[in-house]
């Protein structure tokens, strides 16, 4: 069992590190723990966790603003924006349920760490996009800051950002600086039902190439849809395909109709209100069909239009069932549980598709011993052992949890 | 003149450039090197025009193959290497060394790859921004990120300085909109990092190398996206009595959830001037104006434009005229669009490129004036007000020394005003070799140290872009700081 540790300041937090470095013991870093179950296993004595470096630290509505410390909860931090009517625009996915972790436990800092983006990315960019700012304490115990509080900054190196995504790798994050945006008045979601993967995909690629700002852009295949809440939706043993229209009431009113009058070829449309569309869209953020099980669950990324042919072709191999994100570009995919998680058949249709693959559930024994996150090519290997070098040279960081040795 | 020290060059290079001339012509054609001596001296400075230097020579690839034998043969020589876009860096970001290699992507110009379904196109970075739009413009779609500069500036120079432009508020800058890369380190080896998907497996190489000044590597290629255009678009022109009214009339519109493409400021100079040159009708008895601009169709406009006239009721603007025809529209960014140019023709001016928080606007501009008239210098602010970013333009006459001094002096006082409010030294013009000793103002040598250990990752022999971005003493204040 490791020792957990709390920081309750960033300098405590350095003092920390410092002890484990001099004492070369690997640290494991984690916000509330929710995601514990991803990436490769970490064997560590010392855990740390950000949970006491807590609290909103800056909030300027007029401006799009906010500076959270690094272990508040999300809940916290989506409650507060909501107070002022405002959101984080890339509505980061939770990935607690189906890995078999609490649902939403997750903190502000880890969905920074990881990249947690959901279905809104595809209008409004990743979770990456939005960060301003870092504070955090590298793994040479150095405390830094990168990046700052306004929209537009290009004084030097883009730090903060390329953190983003890094799994605790290279630096613990201490506070966080992100643009958010106001909620849209109104919601609309219109669905069509019944479709193949190829037809609803390039539906979906239609429908993003209008100028309507659709910001949500699904296609559940039937045995996913089967699991929706909506009962309407479940119950129809069909494929939904779904697109999210978000504006001023009027203008979600106006949008929806020329959306479906552009797509009138494929068919019937139905919609979903903006209270039905809150509660669709929101079973997607939680990843509610795709629950928690012993099978497992793949997370693709790949250019739209090659999604449907990349899951045909891993099925060939093996059963699979789809949902598709991001109007095809990004694939969850839930295969059944086999020692080596498919990763050879999988990582060879990716390699020819082209995209990469992240292996998000598995047991641990699995995510030991097959490459979870996509491998990287040797020139991208080099430069990020590098970056591993520059901010801990030492690996007492997260050491493995991305890939071997970083 | 305090002009940043810049590096003496190094007499054993100098006194080699016939056999590196000769070795280069041999890797890449004699009609792809630069080296008689007025053919050189066209590439000594960029936009920021106080600082030249003839480079040793200038090699225009044509290929990212060609770029590889170049950067390899000059790595092994340990020649430094300036990339160069079309030199509108108003940092003097490709302001060469005289012992340096300017490499050129002029001549990579090419579309590769348009894909309207993925919404996405792949081209050789050497293209135009303005470019990149034409050539999805007949289908509906454009490339968002717009600098100024959008006519002449390349994709190679935005990509690094991560550039902005007038709409970003709306689309983001340059590292929103980039999915994939094809980078050549100095070693000549290339990298391909990302693709037509989103989010690149690993850590995030693309948001280090955005933005990092042509000190990473040359990128020949680069997929970004395209978005489908607004059906339309149509400002509104709005008049107050004073800066800060103008100010929280910008926040409590962003604050109602009305998220405007562009939101344009000026103050009294800028507005005289402007008015003087392009009689776009503005009012010349208010103290500051906005021009916000909204897009979509034309009934959202409407609606738009008249919800924003409602939030502006409690600052009192003095003037309001919502554009209702294309050519309203025109007259009304005529001016803004005409400030710039305006200006220079009645004055050399200094531009500057601070970014602050919105909320302390009024403070700020009220200090610019103070610093300014301490220098004896007049100043006038024209600036993206949505996201903060500052262009105060100081005039000055560069043929009198004395002002060129304060002027200068002016301007760093302004950039470490906007540091201390809580803002940074540069929004969208880079540190080049202009506010390079400025850094530290704004980050501890630790911060800097975190930065500059990146860049040894991707040139650990430090000879890409050579004196710029970090305060020459970082370097050997880092080095002290490892051997310790």
């Amino acid at each position: 069992m490791s020792e957990l540790l709390r920081p309750a300041a960033d300098w405590e937090l350095q003092q920390m590190v410092a002890g484990c470095i001099e004492r070369g013991l690997p640290i494991e870093i984690i916000g509330s723990g929710s995601k514990r179950a991803i990436g490769r296993p970490i064997d560590s004595a010392i855990t740390i966790t950000t949970a006491s470096l807590r609290g909103v630290a800056l909030y300027e509505p007029g401006e799009l603003v906010m500076s959270a410390r690094a272990g508040t909860p999300l809940s916290e931090v989506e409650v507060g924006l909501a107070a002022r009517g405002q959101m984080l625009p890339f509505e980061p996915i939770d990935l607690g349920p189906t890995t078999g972790g609490p649902q939403g436990a997750q903190t502000i800092g880890a969905v920074f760490a990881a990249n947690l983006s959901g279905s809104r990315r595809i209008q409004y960019g990743a979770a990456r996009d939005h960060m301003l700012g870092v504070k955090g304490v590298n793994g040479r115990a150095e405390l830094f800051k990168a990046g700052g509080r306004v929209m537009k900054n290009v004084t030097g190196y883009d730090v903060s950002r390329g953190l983003a995504g890094s799994w605790g790798t290279l630096a613990v994050l201490t506070e966080v600086t992100f643009k958010v945006l106001p909620w849209p008045e109104s919601s609309a979601t219109i669905v069509y039902v019944g479709l193949p993967d190829d037809l609803a995909i390039e539906l979906l690629c239609a429908a993003m190439g209008q100028p309507l700002e659709v910001s949500g852009a699904v296609h559940l295949q039937a045995s996913v849809a089967g699991r929706l809440e909506h009962p309407g939706l479940r119950e129809m043993g069909k494929s939904v395909t779904a697109m999210r229209i978000e504006n001023f009431a009027s203008a979600v009113a106006s949008r929806k109709e020329r959306l479906k009058e552009a797509l009138k070829v494929y068919g019937k449309a139905f919609e979903l209100d903006h209270r039905e569309s809150l509660e669709f869209w929101g079973e997607l953020r939680r990843l509610s069909v795709m629950p928690y099980r012993p099978t497992l669950l793949w997370r693709i990324s790949t250019k739209p239009t090659t999604a449907p042919k990349l899951v045909a072709a891993i099925k060939r191999y093996m059963p699979a069932e789809a949902l598709y994100d991001w109007a095809g570009g990004l694939i969850w995919l839930e295969v059944p549980a086999t020692a080596d998680a498919g990763t050879a058949e999988i990582r060879r249709v990716v390699a020819i598709h082209g995209g990469h693959a992240t292996l998000i559930r598995a047991e641990p024994n699995v995510r030991a011993s097959v490459e979870v996150f996509q491998p990287l090519s040797p020139a991208v290997e080099r430069l990020t052992r590098g970056l591993k070098e520059a901010f801990d040279p030492a690996g007492v960081l997260n050491p493995g949890r991305m890939y071997a040795n970083v | 003149m305090t002009l940043s020290k810049l590096p003496d060059p190094d007499q054993k290079v100098l006194a080699q450039r016939d056999t590196i001339v000769r070795d280069l012509e041999q890797l890449v054609g004699a009609r792809a090197v630069i080296s008689d001596e007025e053919g050189r001296r066209a590439f000594e400075s960029d936009a920021l025009t106080a600082y030249r230097r003839v480079p040793l020579a200038v090699v225009l690839p044509a290929s990212t193959q060609e770029v590889c034998k170049v950067l390899k043969y000059c790595h092994e020589r340990r020649l430094k290497v300036v990339p160069r876009g079309a030199g509108t860096s108003l940092c003097g970001g490709a302001l060469p060394a005289e012992d340096a290699i300017v490499l050129g992507v002029s001549k990579l110009n090419r579309v590769l790859d348009v894909d309207f379904d993925n919404r996405t196109i792949r081209v050789e970075t050497g293209i135009t921004n303005q470019a990149i739009s034409d050539a999805v413009a007949a289908e509906g779609f454009f490339y968002a990120p717009d600098p100024s500069s959008q006519l002449a500036c390349t994709l190679a120079g935005n990509l690094a300085m991560n550039s902005g432009g007038a709409h970003c508020l709306k689309y983001g800058v340059t590292t929103n909109n980039v999915l994939g890369l094809r980078i050549v380190l100095m070693n000549g080896e290339v990298v391909e990092i990302g693709g037509p998907h989103l989010d690149a497996e690993g850590y995030d190489l693309m948001a280090l190398i955005i933005g990092s000044e042509g000190q990473f590597g040359i990128i020949t290629e680069a997929t970004v996206r395209i978005l489908r255009k607004a059906e339309a678009a149509r400002p509104v022109l709005m008049g107050f009595a004073s800066s800060e009214a103008a100010g929280q009339c910008v926040a409590a519109i962003i604050e109602s959830g009305i998220i405007p493409v562009a939101i344009e400021f000026m103050d009294k100079p800028a507005i005289e001037v402007a008015e003087e040159f392009s009689k776009a009708g503005y009012p010349l008895d208010v103290e500051a104006l906005l021009i916000i601009e909204v897009e979509g169709s034309e009934d959202e406009i409407s609606r738009q434009l008249r919800a924003i006239a409602e939030i502006a009721r409690p600052f009192y603007p003095s003037v309001i005229e919502a554009s209702s025809s294309p050519e309203q529209s025109a007259r009304i960014w005529k001016g803004r669009k005409a400030a710039f140019g305006a200006m220079g023709r009645i004055s050399d001016y200094y531009c500057m490129d601070g970014t602050i928080p919105l909320s302390r606007l009024a403070e700020v501009l009220t200090r610019i004036a103070q610093i300014c008239g301490q220098h004896d210098l007049r100043v006038a602010n024209v600036f993206h007000a949505g996201d903060g970013n500052l262009h105060p333009l100081i005039l000055y006459n560069s043929n009198d020394e004395d002002e060129t001094r304060r002027a200068e002096l002016a301007g760093s006082e302004i950039l470490k005003l906007c540091v201390a409010v809580g803002g940074c030294l540069t929004g969208e013009h880079g540190v080049g070799i202009e506010k390079r000793d400025l850094m530290s103002v704004q980050y501890t040598q630790e911060d800097l140290n975190v930065q500059m250990r990146i860049r040894s990752v991707f040139d650990p022999d430090l000879l890409l872009n050579v004196g710029k971005v970090f305060p020459l003493d970082a370097g050997e204040k880092s080095a002290a700081a490892e051997a310790a």
